[in-house]
């Protein structure tokens, strides 16, 4: 245990040192540019399998969490043009409280009407915004950067930094979560409601926690996403690609542990990002359904689950 | 003022009555269960044994009526509250946490059902979910993915997770169902054995080999409703519970 926590914690240190020093040697502003949608995606995945993967409840409502992410910064540059770190937290805190009704309106319903509760209410946090004239409605805003932290050469940079940070944090609370007595409530409430509950598991405390945390890191990593194309609106903030894309990203890595949604982030986030500059932004669509199906179908695990099983396979042939 | 009662009932069941729908499944139904006592709960299919003990044990909402458990009133606490006040079940179809090992299962139980915020190291945790398993035979299936058990070694789980909970009333739903009949001994060994510690415990049961042997009280539902309660004999030996059983 002690030594698996000495492991992780050098490799999130190494990992920021990575990105940071990238940061300051590589001038080309594209790998920034893309890399940052794919940790955005990260977070978005693994803070989806808290709710999704660990209590099995699939959440179809990822855009809601981003896209009010989007718009509390974007509300908070306008209206008192606060810096990026209180838009972060700020996200967060009204991403936990959106979790808290979200859940606390929809965790009752188990199975299929769960997620279509969540895609309901996506759609109507988007109509409201779209209405919202003070940020801009239907039409979108635009947003100007600050000008630039010091220690950085540009804003994509540092974002793309800010965001890695976001991914270390919420990988942490992910793994975390999955190692406590949580991740073991939720574990027996994903297999058996009713069991868990007689066993004293306090179920509905418990998904509520879960949409909560999932919730707050969702919007978190909403709230640089304006700055980065400086530009918010509506119709892509919401995008229910987000919500398909994502979960996507955690069925296909595997939701069984942590890097799971990782890999499957990284993996079809790459892809994605190879098929836009290759290809087009369409094909990307298609991809993604395609290799779902394929992993339903051949990987009901996913990854995780496919290693798991060469594994116990290989275990198996040498005793 | 008042004398103390003789003794406290553990379990009152006072006038409960569950309804699905236009259906009564449970008619104004009462029952005292003294501490320590060994419970055999009969009935034809239907009679609604399962939904009163889905009634004690929080998974239905009742209609009417009200369980007392320990002197406090439990009808509108949720199932998980009642588990930590110390009522365990088993269910009619195991319903095993099937991604976990069998010791997994049973620290489901020691994480949740005890007293929480007392911090217990893994290695005493660990002892205890041994010695439960120990007790009911499954020492050897620790580490075994529920879904690899046999039907016995799966009833046999759900009483040891519900053993885990440290109950005081334990109520195990047809454990021997489906059971040959050297597993059914066996369960009910396991099950005698337990009510040696202490622990009180509805069983329900329909074979009356069991029933007979374990239960020190008999009661007979029929239609929702409780048509005879006493020793095993005189229950046996009444005839509406010979009419429900064989129809008239």
């Amino acid at each position: 245990m002690r030594r698996n926590g000495i492991v992780f914690w050098s490799g999130a240190a190494l990992f920021l040192a990575a990105i940071f020093v990238a940061t300051q040697v590589v001038s080309n502003q594209y790998p920034f540019f893309a890399g940052y949608v794919i940790l955005q995606f990260i977070v978005l995945s693994v803070a989806w399998s808290i709710l999704g993967g660990y209590a099995g409840y699939v959440n179809f409502g990822t855009s809601a969490f981003f896209g009010v992410g989007v718009y509390t910064a974007v509300f908070l540059v306008k209206a008192t043009g606060a810096p990026l770190g209180v838009q972060i937290a700020a996200a967060a805190m009204v991403g936990a409280l959106l979790g808290l009704a979200v859940g606390l309106l929809t965790l009752r319903m188990q199975g299929i009407f769960f997620s279509i509760a969540t895609i309901a209410i996506s759609i109507v946090i988007e109509t409201s915004v779209t209405n919202w004239r003070y940020v801009g409605g239907a039409a979108g805003i635009q947003i100007e950067r600050p000008p630039v932290m010091e220690l950085f050469n540009n804003y994509v940079q540092m974002l793309f930094f800010v965001q890695a940070l976001l991914v270390v944090l919420t990988v942490a609370i992910a793994r975390y979560i999955q190692k406590s007595w949580i991740g073991r409530g939720l574990q027996a409430l994903r297999d058996d409601e009713l069991a868990a509950e007689c066993t004293g598991v306090p179920t509905l405390r418990l998904k509520l926690l879960a949409c909560v945390v999932s919730g707050a890191l969702m919007c978190a990593t909403g709230a640089p996403a304006a700055m980065y194309v400086q530009y918010a609106d509506p119709s892509s903030a919401f995008n229910l690609n987000y919500s398909v894309t994502v979960l996507a990203m955690a069925l296909i890595g595997g939701t069984a542990h942590w890097i799971g949604p990782v890999i499957g982030a990284i993996l079809l986030g790459v892809t994605q990002q190879l098929l836009a500059v290759t290809i087009s932004s369409e094909v990307n669509v298609l991809v993604l359904g395609v290799m779902l199906v394929l992993f339903v179908v051949a990987a009901p695990e996913g990854i995780l689950g496919l290693v798991r099983r060469a594994g116990r396979y290989r275990a198996g042939g040498e005793t | 003022m008042t004398s103390p009662a003789p003794e406290l009932p553990l379990l009152r069941i006072a006038a409960l009555t569950k309804r699905f729908g236009g259906f009564t499944a449970l008619d104004n139904v009462s029952v005292d269960i003294r501490p320590g006592e060994r419970l055999g709960l009969i009935g034809p299919n239907g009679s609604g044994k399962t939904t009163l003990i889905n009634c004690i044990s929080g998974a239905f909402r009742t209609e009417a009526g009200t369980v007392m458990f320990r002197g406090e009133d439990i009808t509108r606490l949720s199932p998980h509250l009642r588990t930590r006040r110390g009522i365990a079940r088993s269910f009619q179809i195991p319903r095993p946490f099937k991604s976990m090992t069998v010791s997994e299962n049973l620290m489901v139980a020691l994480d949740f059902a005890t007293v929480a915020g007392s911090f217990v190291p893994e290695a005493a945790r660990r002892e205890t979910v041994m010695s439960v398993l120990a007790r009911t035979g499954l020492a050897a299936k620790a580490d075994i993915s529920t879904t690899k058990l046999s039907q016995v070694e799966l009833r046999k789980m759900e009483l040891a997770r519900a053993m885990a909970t440290h109950p005081k009333l334990l109520i195990s739903d047809e454990a021997m169902a489906g059971l040959s009949t050297s597993e059914v001994d066996e369960v009910l060994d396991l099950l005698l054995a337990l009510a040696d510690q202490d622990i009180t415990i509805i069983m329900i049961e329909h074979i009356m080999q069991a029933v007979m042997r374990f239960s020190q009280r008999v009661m007979c539902l029929d239609a929702g409703r409780i048509i005879a309660i006493g020793t095993p004999a005189e229950v046996m030996a009444n005839q509406r519970v010979q009419e429900a059983y064989l129809g008239t």
